[in-house]
């Protein structure tokens, strides 16, 4: 051992050192575990509140049609949600009284789809007025909530949505067998409401598609041409290098910035539609623009010059060298790039409160220039309600979202590892 | 509608016009290909191109352009009853007869007499100019169609450079292409300082930047008390500032120690698992993180604190056990901590890259001397990396500053100007959706208020970027 060794030893100068080495590993250890965990935690506390908005509760009811609250003249004028909460509180063996309570209770448990249902059954077939049919629907989302076992009787009645009578009858309801739990079809097939229950995501995922496929149809044409042209025919001057830069830095405004760009420009200026997905696509377009030009000069750049100067060789000019040989050869890594900045467009929120997307919109897209709402704005919407079902349901959206976001990537991935070459 | 049937009828008159091109350019060649200078395929494309550009251009413009030019045609006579009437209600009155003439839903208002009469009148006219305009650019469009045909049809001949022709026109959309990335930004940079010169109109450059008081009042009436607003925007700089900070201070050693844990000590096994997993974080949308601060970090922290609290009254430090215990959801803590979380992963692998790019040499060199792996990283690739660190940690703040959706859901908005992280604060992120989200007229100071907001951020995020660029690239340079 050299004398220097030797001295670290007698002063315990090594054993420091080492000690010094395992915390910093140690650090680095625990950053990752930091960052992995708060990654467990986000997916899983989301995971956990969204699952169960996918099953709900169905509630089956006879209902007798009773002539003396239908007015055959006026149909659309009844009150259906009545006839429905008076035949629930018969079946529960109570009447109603003469302040409403009773069926103000009763109405509080089943969703106002019932009374839709009976509306148009009776629209298409009057001579049921008198007859008892047998609806199905949601039960409201409160009752929903109890069935599901997140609001309970230890809670204190004055606290709670429902009160003890009310969670009674629900008891009474499931034993009968008119509650059944199952996939909640609902979710998926409606647009959004003002009633929990009957809140769904089916228009803010149409209006999501639409905007997405603005943003396409405009961004990866114009990215794709615009990357060529500065990767193989622009000539290296100063006005070609303002563009790069620009493009470096337009990468990173932040996408606010674009919202109010589209707001003073698109609407004021050309007097765009007002929270349509056409607005919405144009401004999220300008937004993916920068990143699909880096993706696509980044592809092209990994092609190497001899394909180049092969199809040089053969008397192909510029032009056909790009487009026959060059961007053929570029297209998965195009693609790739593309799709990422896509997905990332799709989370999007920002710039599309600014365009006025966040407008209540309970039925489907009628087209691209109409009101349309779309997932992440869904999601900011949802989460602004106060009641807690909307709580639930904004996790389930998430998830939706993030389903969606995650088969995007996953293309990409998928793309990158069949179709990209190696030079 | 009409538009989108107008362009189908100009591609499939273009194809047409491929077809016949092309065949003629065979018919040039007397069957031997070889004779022509361009192949048969871009004469066709050289006269559709002629056939299609053109009159499309015209379509599209009219597309984007039209309405405004009927509007604008409609307003050229002003009924005498409409001049009457207050200039607030005069636009609503073009407004319903521009919706009357389109069929679309009109405003609540009711019309009588005189006016109903202008209305009506106003809406038949807006009716038929936008027939007129419809038809004459219809009409200019098939006449520019079969123009270019006509001229560019007689040109084909066999030594004509039709390819030499067809690239020419490939180069200028490309070019118009990249034009569009310079167009977006004179876009953003016009529209905001226009906006924020009409807003600096009525308030001040220097009351906005400097003043400490940000109330931007909803004036209902304009006799209203206070109408104006106070546009001070110091507390939304602190608020921001503050979220940044919190956000940066969880980001930065997290991110920073894990890069280099990574880079340095993971197995290639360990660095394929971890850094895809830590890419997840990076691509949850930024709304996914507000909802978890909103309801389940903000709870959190409050109970947490409130528990807190709960323990220091009635002690030694009443006084902040009694302030703990009113600690609300939405504080500056649990935006600039989810805001953190949300920086990890870009923190993370902007430093993996730049000390990925440190040599080997001079790892190999130091561990030739003696020194542990932590004191290789400290003493040699660290100050080697700083830069590099430095502009990525820049970066982070720029992308820190811009965030909106966090803030919007978890920070609050009362503009307070204060350093507790356990108060509310707002940013100027989450005035500006605030100020943009409700239903007012686009021209009050409030709206304008946002646009001076964005011009702030915007030059803030844009100086942060250029230098962080800036100082990424020089020490780029030194190794490569």
């Amino acid at each position: 051992m050299t004398d220097a060794a030797q001295l670290q030893l007698k002063n315990g100068r090594l054993k420091k050192r080492h000690a010094a080495e395992a915390r910093f590993r140690l650090y680095g250890r625990v950053a990752i575990i930091v960052a992995l965990s708060f990654l467990v935690l986000l997916l899983g506390r989301i995971g956990l509140q969204g699952y169960s908005t996918f099953t709900t509760n169905t509630v089956s009811l006879p209902v007798y049609l009773d002539p003396a609250r239908i007015d055959r003249a006026d149909l659309e004028g009844s009150n259906y949600d009545y006839v429905v909460a008076l035949s629930l509180l018969k079946r529960m063996g109570e009447t109603e009284d003469e302040f409403g309570t009773n069926s103000g209770d009763a109405m509080a448990l089943v969703s106002r789809d019932l009374g839709f249902q009976i509306l148009d059954k009776v629209k298409a077939d009057p001579n049921l007025i008198g007859k008892t049919i047998i609806v199905t629907g949601p039960v409201k989302a409160d009752a929903d909530l109890f069935y599901k076992g997140e609001m309970t009787r230890a809670v204190d009645e004055a606290d709670r949505k429902l009160n003890n009578r009310q969670l009674d009858w629900l008891d009474r309801l499931k034993k009968s067998g008119a509650v059944t739990s199952g996939f909640n079809v609902n979710f998926f097939t409606h647009a959004d409401s003002t009633e929990p229950e009957q809140a769904g995501i089916l228009g803010a995922v149409m209006g999501s598609a639409m905007m997405l496929l603005v943003t396409a149809l405009i961004a990866v044409p114009m990215g794709v041409m615009a990357a060529v042209w500065l990767e193989e025919f622009a000539p290296k001057n100063r006005w070609t290098d303002i563009i790069e830069v620009n493009i470096n830095n337009l990468a990173a405004v932040p996408s606010i910035v674009y919202g109010l760009l589209g707001l003073a420009v698109f609407i004021n200026g050309f007097g765009a539609p007002r929270g349509s997905a056409l607005t919405g696509g144009m401004v999220l377009a300008l937004m993916a623009l920068p990143t699909v030009i880096i993706a696509t000069r980044s592809a092209l750049k990994a092609v190497p010059p001899s394909i180049r100067e092969a199809a040089w060789g053969v008397g192909a000019s510029r032009t056909q060298t790009v487009f026959h040989h060059v961007l053929p050869q570029a297209m998965p890594g195009v693609m790739t790039g593309t799709i990422l900045s896509l997905a990332h467009a799709l989370g999007e929120t920002a710039p599309l409160l600014m365009i006025g997307m966040i407008a209540f919109n309970p039925g489907l897209p009628q087209g691209f220039t109409s009101s349309a709402s779309v997932l992440p704005v869904q999601v900011f919407i949802w989460e602004n309600a106060s009641e807690r079902a909307f709580h639930e349901r904004t996790a389930a959206a998430i998830i939706v979202l993030l389903v969606f976001m995650i088969a995007m990537n996953a293309a990409a991935v998928i793309l990158r590892r069949r179709f990209e070459r190696r030079w | 509608m009409t538009v989108l049937i107008a362009l189908a009828l100009l591609a499939a008159f273009s194809v047409g016009v491929y077809l016949i091109g092309r065949r003629r350019a065979v018919a040039l060649s007397d069957g031997k290909s070889a004779r022509l200078h361009s192949l048969p395929g871009y004469h066709g494309t050289w006269v559709a191109l002629w056939a299609g550009v053109p009159a499309a251009m015209i379509v599209i413009l009219f597309a984007i352009f039209g309405g405004r030019l009927e509007d604008a045609a409609l307003r050229l006579q002003v009924p005498a009853a409409v001049a009457a009437l207050e200039a607030e209600r005069q636009e609503v009155f073009w407004s319903d007869a521009g919706a009357a003439a389109r069929g679309q839903t009109q405003s609540e208002i009711a019309y009588e007499g005189d006016l109903k009469t202008a209305l009506d009148a106003k809406a038949a006219e807006g009716r038929r100019i936008s027939a007129i305009g419809l038809a004459a650019v219809l009409g200019l469009s098939g006449v520019l169609a079969l123009c270019g045909v006509l001229l560019a049809y007689p040109r084909l001949s066999k030594d004509f450079r039709a390819r030499n022709r067809v690239e020419g026109w490939t180069n200028v959309l490309l070019i118009a292409c990249s034009t569009i990335a310079v167009m977006t930004t004179l876009g953003i940079l016009l529209s905001l300082v226009w906006e924020s010169y009409r807003f600096f109109q009525s308030v001040s450059p220097a009351e906005f930047l400097f003043g400490t008081a940000w109330d931007p009042q909803i004036a209902m009436r304009s006799d209203q008390v206070a109408a104006d607003g106070a546009f001070g925007a110091v507390p939304l700089f602190a608020g921001t500032f503050l979220i940044m900070l919190i956000g940066m201070a969880v980001a930065a050693p997290v991110g920073l120690y894990s890069a280099i844990y990574l880079s340095e000590y993971a197995g290639p096994g360990m660095r394929a698992t971890i850094k895809p997993l830590l890419e997840i974080l990076a691509g949850v949308p930024t709304v996914v993180y507000g909802f978890f601060a909103a309801l389940t970090v903000g709870p959190t922290f409050r109970a947490f604190f409130n528990w807190i609290g709960g323990f220091l009254v009635g002690g030694p430090m009443d006084s902040l056990g009694q302030y703990l215990e009113t600690v609300q959801n939405q504080m500056a803590l649990t935006a600039g901590v989810v805001m953190g979380i949300m920086l990890i992963p870009f923190v993370s692998s902007l430093s993996d890259d730049i000390i990925n790019a440190v040599p080997q040499s001079l790892r190999d060199g130091s561990y030739a001397m003696g020194a542990t792996k932590s004191e290789t990283v400290k003493r040699v690739i660290l100050p080697a990396a700083l830069p590099g660190v430095v502009g990525a940690l820049m970066l982070a703040v720029s992308r820190a500053i811009g965030e909106t959706m966090i803030v919007t859901m978890a920070a609050g908005l009362q503009a307070k100007l204060t350093a507790n992280p356990l108060d509310t604060v707002t940013t100027v992120t989450v005035q500006i959706v605030t100020l943009l989200t409700g239903d007012q007229e686009f021209d009050s100071p409030k709206t304008l208020a946002a646009f001076g907001l964005g011009l702030t951020l915007f030059t803030v995020t844009l100086a942060l970027n250029i230098i962080a660029l800036g100082i990424v690239r020089k020490y780029r340079e030194q190794y490569d």
